[in-house]
């Protein structure tokens, strides 16, 4: 695709933790309230005030350090990146510089070849999120004022950064989605984009294929679509191309993708980037924290999307892929188990989990914890269906009311209807006549175009508006049609 | 004697007994502010008003037979550093002039618990940078026993209140000296407690690695009173220490024979003045006639504090200070079209120019390339400073030296900033090795001013300090000279 060159990619992947408070003082962390609702002098940084540390936010990332096979530093510290903004209030952030809790970690991705990739984690740090700025007007060029919203002001947040291992925008999302799977997993965030609880920064250059160096990179900060990464991932590296390509040079800097346009527009150059003078927090002490707490939080660790993967194949014997999809989102998985435990056909069940049931979740756009019906209630169905009370094809439609009204399907069978007919005598009645309505079509089956079964068959259908029990149809319609 | 001229436990015995009222106090005190302050300009702030309301409600307890705390009724003055709900808290800054904060410091929290009487805000170099007092962004204060001269800084405010009878006590802060040195000036007692024994929750930050809180008074129950009330862990503050706090007025009159005092020859120096030396000589001696025994010690890397000092102060201010931008409260300047001016300028108008100084000393230190070399040193130098203390606590009860290397000096008289820094070459190293010290009035010199004696602890060794103080006290009367104002 990259005619002679090779792309690489580093994310820098921000996560907000879940934590019922924020990350040095005792305000909610919650999304969505009234501005500057959820604030104190703490977090709005009045002088004298001082941060203490919420040992929850520790817990958490070390869950994800261990889930996302980080080695956890036991000796820890926090320093400040000193920067001015209008949404920082102490005009530094408390973060991590050199003694992160979390280094050397891995996941391992699926690529749709279904071969398999290892990125390499370099490090996961803790530090609290900024506010938010409201501009005026269209844009913050043209404004005339900006308002400033503290509330996302000390939001645990999570930083993870990548080893430079990706190298096309498929590995790049790939990775993504697997980081936020398995951090759903965990519980620790819900690492949901839209409302910025999760957002990458992405680093971007190519080299020529089989160099041993990287070449000069770009930048691109606070993306927060897969849509748009992926987009921005295949176009800035053949802008860079064409630079080199005609003799240019890459200029190290940030970058916004300009989603609307389809492309990248510079912001700062290196020569403008910031010096943060990072130093060690002098308001908060060292954090030691136990290895037998570590053990104790890898012991309480969920079984992660890989393992239930491997499991889902290996002992409910359904595809590899489909397994793979499913565990991504544990919700989902954990639907899928609750229908496996009712009804022992795994593979029907993730077909109507991969078919049905997420098309008509991508339609609504609703998420599994609002879906109506209950995972007995798919069983039931399929019992109906194992036991001839409904076809496949009746089935389809049950499935659909259920879905739209969570009713069980033994109600929508009755309420509608929707028994398969499966009395030999009454079968034979309708066949019966629709043979007699169908004389020439006899007369071709009988002249030898044994096509037209297919057409018998249709009809029998039309005439018990598909209730009609299909085997049965074939069998009988068979023996009259010979004569 | 007037009221104003007594001590807290003086005062709190009148006060039991029904010999005074809080409010007969409290007015004895805005009377001498009447009286003096147009010379002193101790204060930025007065909160006579409130003040008078509070002595009202502990005469109220006292009527009804309620017991009341050690403090309670007393009038104490805040340095305006520290953060009072509702009451201007200003650093003696231009761009915190009109700042009135929320809420209240943890130390202003536990007064309150004990009914103490607030008098009001006092001056101090801006952002507590400088030794005179003189770096206020308001006003300059003077030295009450010679309004010619400079009562010493930061914490000058402070200071110059208690020795002018316009507080009985008062609370300052320390980064480098800026209890000590104006206790000394002002011939008060001034105690830099443990970093990490006094909260610092609410106590706007300078250098906050060497910050702390501490009390002048007239004598050393006093500060040892004043101590009970301000020390203890504060889940507030993670650099606060989580430990028992002993009842420092408990072991004063505890003998003093025996104790052994380290007498550390570089604070002994060619730049310390020779009356002081004698001064404080002279008081090592009387403590000998006590039954402590001295001896001469070495504190090989003192020489290096001052710098080391003046690379980790400036630079963790360059950070603290970095949130008066004019965006949320304070001044914001009227001159900037974009954010960037906005910044600019407020900083330009707001700041004075010791404190822009050393916001471009620390940046420069902590900047990229020269971490290293600057910052990162520094600190290994403090480590250092911090080891020769530990050497001599293992040998040594306390230390013995001069507070400041010379009495007060003129208002004006120190104009190159270099120099207005060695008046602190006593008491810094003890600030980066977070270790307490006290200063107390040892003499006055030829031109009748003050000599401050100082004696420094091991970690947390604050009751041995007190009693040796104690002791000091009690065998000479250098305490009860007041400054004839």
């Amino acid at each position: 695709m990259l005619d002679g060159y090779e792309m690489t990619v580093g994310l820098e992947i921000h996560v907000q933790l879940d934590t019922d408070t924020k990350i040095f003082c005792g305000c909610k962390n919650e999304f969505g309230a009234e501005p500057n609702h959820h604030t104190c002098p703490i977090c709005l940084g009045l002088p004298g005030t001082l941060p203490v540390l919420n040992e929850k936010a520790v817990e958490y990332i070390v869950k994800a350090g261990l889930a996302l096979n980080c080695e956890i530093n036991t000796f820890s510290k926090f320093d400040r990146k000193n920067y001015f903004y209008a949404d920082l209030p102490k005009a530094y952030q408390i973060s991590q510089f050199d003694l992160p809790f979390c280094e050397d970690g891995h996941v391992m991705i699926q690529l749709e070849d279904e071969t398999e990739m290892k990125i390499g984690i370099t490090r996961i740090h803790l530090e609290e999120d900024a506010g938010k700025l409201n501009h005026a007007g269209e844009g913050i060029a043209s404004s005339d004022s900006s308002l400033v919203d503290y509330n996302r002001v000390g939001t645990p947040l999570i930083e993870i950064v990548s080893e430079p291992d990706i190298h096309s925008p498929e590995q790049a999302i790939a990775y993504l989605k697997k980081i936020k799977s398995i951090l759903e997993y965990i519980g620790v965030s819900d690492c949901d984009m839209s409302q910025g609880s999760m957002r990458a920064d992405v680093n971007i250059s190519v080299a020529p294929t089989g160099s041993d160096e990287l070449g000069t990179r770009t930048e691109l900060k606070n993306m927060n679509s897969f849509k748009a990464i992926e987009k921005a991932l295949k176009y800035e590296p053949k802008r860079q191309i064409k630079v080199l390509e005609s003799g240019g040079e890459i200029i190290q800097g940030t970058l916004t993708w300009d989603d609307e346009a389809g492309k990248t527009i510079p912001m700062r150059s290196k020569e403008e980037a910031h010096d943060y003078r990072y130093f060690p927090e002098p308001d908060l002490v060292p954090v030691i924290v136990e290895q037998e707490w570590v053990d104790g939080i890898e012991d309480s660790l969920p079984e992660l999307p890989d393992a239930r993967q491997k499991r889902y194949v290996e002992e409910l014997g359904i595809p590899e892929y489909d397994a793979m999809v499913i565990t991504a989102d544990r919700e989902m998985a954990d639907f899928f188990e609750a229908v496996v435990k009712e009804h022992n056909d795994a593979k029907a069940i993730s077909n109507w989990i991969m078919g049905d049931f997420s098309r008509l979740l991508n339609e609504e756009s609703i998420t599994i914890a609002e879906v109506k019906f209950k995972p007995a209630d798919l069983a039931q169905m399929l019992k109906l269906m194992d036991e001839g009370t409904i076809s496949s094809k009746i089935a389809k439609t049950v499935f659909e009311e259920m879905f739209a009204t969570g009713k069980n399907p033994d109600t929508i069978v009755e309420e509608k209807g929707l028994k398969q007919i499966s009395d030999t005598s009454e079968l034979e009645k309708i066949i019966d006549q629709v043979i007699a309505d169908n004389q020439s079509a006899l007369e071709d089956y009988r002249g030898g175009n044994k096509n037209v079964f297919g057409f018998f068959i249709g009809q029998t259908m039309k005439a018990t508006r598909g209730k009609a029990n299909p085997g049965m149809v074939n069998k009988i319609l068979k023996e009259k049609l010979e004569g | 004697m007037e009221l104003y001229q007594l001590t807290a436990h003086q005062l709190h015995e009148k006060l039991v007994n029904k010999e005074v009222t809080a409010r007969e106090i409290t007015e004895s005190i805005y009377n001498r502010i009447e009286a003096v302050e147009k010379d002193v300009k101790a204060y930025i702030t007065l909160t006579k008003e409130d003040a008078l309301k509070q002595a009202d409600k502990v005469d109220e307890k006292i009527a009804n037979g309620e017991e009341i705390a050690p403090l309670a009724g007393i009038p104490i003055a805040i340095k305006d550093n520290m953060s009072t709900e509702g009451v201007k808290t200003t650093c003696a800054s231009q761009i915190l002039h009109n700042y009135k904060p929320p809420y209240d410091a943890t130390v202003i929290k536990k007064l309150v618990a004990e009914d103490y009487i607030m008098v009001g805000k006092t001056n101090m170099d801006e952002f507590a940078m400088g030794s005179s007092t003189e770096n206020s962004g308001f006003s300059k204060t003077a030295n009450p026993w010679d309004l010619t001269r400079v009562p010493g800084g930061s914490s000058g405010g402070s200071a110059a209140a208690v020795a002018a009878g316009e507080a009985i006590i008062s609370l300052g802060s320390d980064t480098g000296g800026s209890i000590r040195q104006p206790a000394a000036f002002c011939g008060v007692v001034g105690l830099k407690p443990t970093y990490g024994l006094v909260s610092r929750y609410g106590l706007v930050a300078f250098a906050s690695s060497l910050d702390q809180i501490g009390p002048f008074s007239k004598d050393i129950t006093d500060c040892a009173i004043a101590l009970n009330y301000i020390a203890g862990h504060d889940e507030f503050d993670s650099t606060s220490a989580n430990r028992e706090v002993p009842d420092y007025t408990a072991s004063l009159n505890q003998d003093i024979a025996g104790m052994k005092i380290g007498v550390p020859s570089e604070y002994f120096g060619d730049g310390i003045d020779q009356e002081v030396k004698d001064a404080v000589w002279a008081a090592i001696k009387k403590l000998e006639e006590l039954g402590a025994e001295y001896e001469e010690v070495s504190l090989p890397h003192t020489d290096y504090a001052l710098s080391a000092y003046y690379l980790i102060a400036p630079a963790e201010a360059s950070s603290n200070l970095a949130r008066y931008d004019g965006v949320r409260y304070g001044l914001r300047s009227e001159e900037a079209k974009g954010l960037v001016e906005m910044y600019k300028n407020t900083r330009q108008e707001g700041f004075g120019d010791e404190v822009k100084r050393r916001i471009m000393l620390g940046t420069y230190a902590l900047s990229s390339g020269y971490y290293d070399a600057y910052y990162k040193k520094a600190q290994k130098v403090r480590t250092l400073v911090k080891q020769d203390f530990d050497k001599a606590f293992e040998k040594y009860d306390v230390l013995i030296s001069p507070t400041t290397p010379t009495t007060s000096f003129k208002a004006g008289a120190k104009k190159d900033p270099l120099e207005m820094y060695l008046s602190d070459i006593c008491t810094i190293p003890i600030n980066l090795a977070g270790i307490p010290a006290l200063s107390m009035p040892c003499g006055l010199d030829s031109n009748g001013l003050p000599i401050g004696l100082q004696i420094m602890g091991n970690h947390f060794g604050e009751e041995k300090i007190l009693q040796v103080a104690h002791a000091f006290e009690q065998a000479t009367d250098f305490h009860k000279k007041q400054a004839s104002l």
